[in-house]
């Protein structure tokens, strides 16, 4: 099953200094976009979400941006479907070739790996992954990370066994839980709204769903 | 034998103690801790005998909505309404009777009840303007209060902005805030001169008055509505106030546009996550000794 990549542009502002010292660069080539993601790993299938939100400052610049991409080049270059780890490296490789100038991108990955179970990969902004059950990126993850923590993680790793890194959850479930969050992020957070567009990655296929959010 | 120290009692107005410190603190890289802002749609339309004010709901600290629910059309006098963006403490504390706040010199509504009680009158809005304006200028800007005051008295409806550093305009309809620039262009396009204009048929007085102040009503929802969907500053509902020379309606979420989109039908619990990793209990001594007999609080 070819894996999805949900991607985050995020803002670094270089703010000028009118004093007496030498004047920074007033000019930045990032902007911030904001909006959120997040995508869960289930034993049998992988739910990737993302709100359709693009802003800048403290305007919108349109509310119907898919964040969330499906990647066919190594199937033409090498002939076969990309497993996902396959992917995961690339996409690590891709961003830290970029390491002195970076995609100012934080991003998830999500997908389906050879067995057919669900794995999920987690990106900073030059490469650096990590493979987990579950994960959120974007400007409403502080308010999204916590709640997944409560409701998949184990309570404490001193006292229970550390989890599998693929959630209990069934799929319906997963989904739910997915459309709360987001529903819960968009009434806090400013940049997260307008449309929720979930991908359901299982055996039988790819499946796109959407959600209405709040729009102001 | 008393200690030399007196007690004086404390002082009304800022402490500027800390200034120092902060702007070493600064230096060092120390952010100071950010205000609660009102990134914010306020507007005001005057139309036939009245005036209308309107305000989102939203409050947030940068990024994040800390109240969605918030007042922003606050109480100056019975017959004078201001709505306030900015600040969310300044707008309060300089239009609020709250006593907590006692940071300003005076709050200017309890100042217009007091002049009202000397004059014997009922409150003027230019009364309340000047005085407004004055306490900001006072404080050149700190005071980051933008606000919209409008009212009727007895030389009719008036509508005024005045700015943080203590200007003010005069205008047949005002948008102040994050959100203004969206209101204005709702405002701009729609706000008739017939609005405030006296209809030439007495006998369909009150028809059209009707007429006229709904559609006052609905022309600020839609300039609130624009300002909510458009700035992400604004959000939640609608609070539209009336004032005319009759009296005032409040009306308090006139609109709520923005219900809450999906809740899940079985809910979430939270099962207790602090885990008990050692539990020692130490017994107090007794320190406390029980008296037999209740001679004691017989009279």
């Amino acid at each position: 099953m070819p894996p999805f990549l949900v991607g985050k542009a995020r803002v670094s502002l270089v703010f000028a200094s009118f004093t007496m010292t030498k004047q920074q660069a007033n000019w930045s080539p990032y902007d911030n976009n904001g909006g959120s993601c997040v995508a869960i790993a289930g034993a049998d299938y992988c739910v990737i979400a993302a709100d359709t939100r693009m802003s800048t400052g403290y305007n919108i610049l349109t509310r119907d941006y898919s964040k969330i991409c499906k990647l066919y080049i190594y199937q033409h270059q090498h002939n076969k479907q990309m497993s996902c780890p396959a992917m995961a490296q690339l996409l690590s490789n891709t961003l830290y070739y970029k390491r002195f100038f970076p995609y100012y991108s934080f991003n998830v990955l999500g997908g389906l790996d050879n067995e057919g179970k669900g794995c999920v990969f987690t990106y900073d902004a030059v490469g650096s992954y990590e493979k987990v059950g579950y994960s959120s990126q974007g400007s409403g993850s502080t308010l999204i990370m916590p709640f997944l923590d409560n409701q998949l993680k184990s309570p404490s790793p001193l006292l229970l066994p550390a989890q599998d890194a693929v959630t209990p959850l069934v799929e319906a479930e997963a989904i739910d839980l997915v459309k709360t969050v987001f529903a819960s992020a968009s009434e806090r957070d400013i940049y997260t709204g307008d449309k929720l567009e979930l991908v359901i990655v299982n055996a039988a296929g790819i499946r796109r769903e959407y959600m209405e959010l709040r729009k102001d | 034998m008393s200690k030399s120290v007196i007690e004086t009692p404390p002082k009304g107005g800022f402490s500027f103690d800390l200034c120092k410190r902060n702007e070493m603190l600064s230096k060092k890289g120390v952010n100071p801790p950010s205000f609660r802002k009102t990134g914010t749609t306020i507007v005001g339309l005057i139309f036939q005998d009245g005036v209308i004010l309107g305000a989102d709901t939203r409050a947030t600290e940068g990024p994040i909505v800390c109240d969605k629910n918030c007042e922003k059309i606050h109480y100056m006098a019975p017959n004078i309404y201001c709505c306030g963006a900015g600040t969310a403490a300044d707008t309060e504390a300089v239009t609020a009777i709250v006593i907590l706040l006692c940071l300003c010199s005076d709050m200017v509504s309890s100042q217009l009840q007091l002049h009202r009680y000397h004059t014997g009158r009922e409150s003027r809005v230019v009364t309340a303007l000047t005085l407004l304006k004055r306490h900001l200028f006072n404080y050149q800007g700190y005071v980051s209060a933008a606000l919209v005051l409008g009212g009727v008295d007895v030389t009719g409806p008036h509508l005024h902005t005045i700015y943080p550093h203590g200007s003010t305009d005069t205008l047949p309809f005002a948008t102040m805030g994050s959100g203004s620039l969206a209101a204005m262009a709702v405002f701009e396009s729609k706000y008739r001169e017939g609005l405030t204009v006296s209809s030439p048929i007495p006998f369909f007085w009150s028809l059209i008055f009707l007429f006229q102040r709904n559609e006052g009503i609905e022309l600020v929802t839609e300039a609130i509505c624009s300002g909510i969907f458009n700035d992400l500053g604004s959000g939640s509902n609608v609070d539209i106030c009336v004032i005319t020379k009759g009296g005032k309606e409040y009306l308090r979420n006139h609109l709520q546009p923005n219900p809450r989109t999906y809740t899940s039908s079985k809910g979430y619990s939270f099962p207790k996550k602090t885990e008990v990793l050692l539990t020692k209990i130490i017994p107090l001594k007794e320190k406390v000794e029980i008296i037999e007999g209740g001679d004691a609080m017989e009279e």
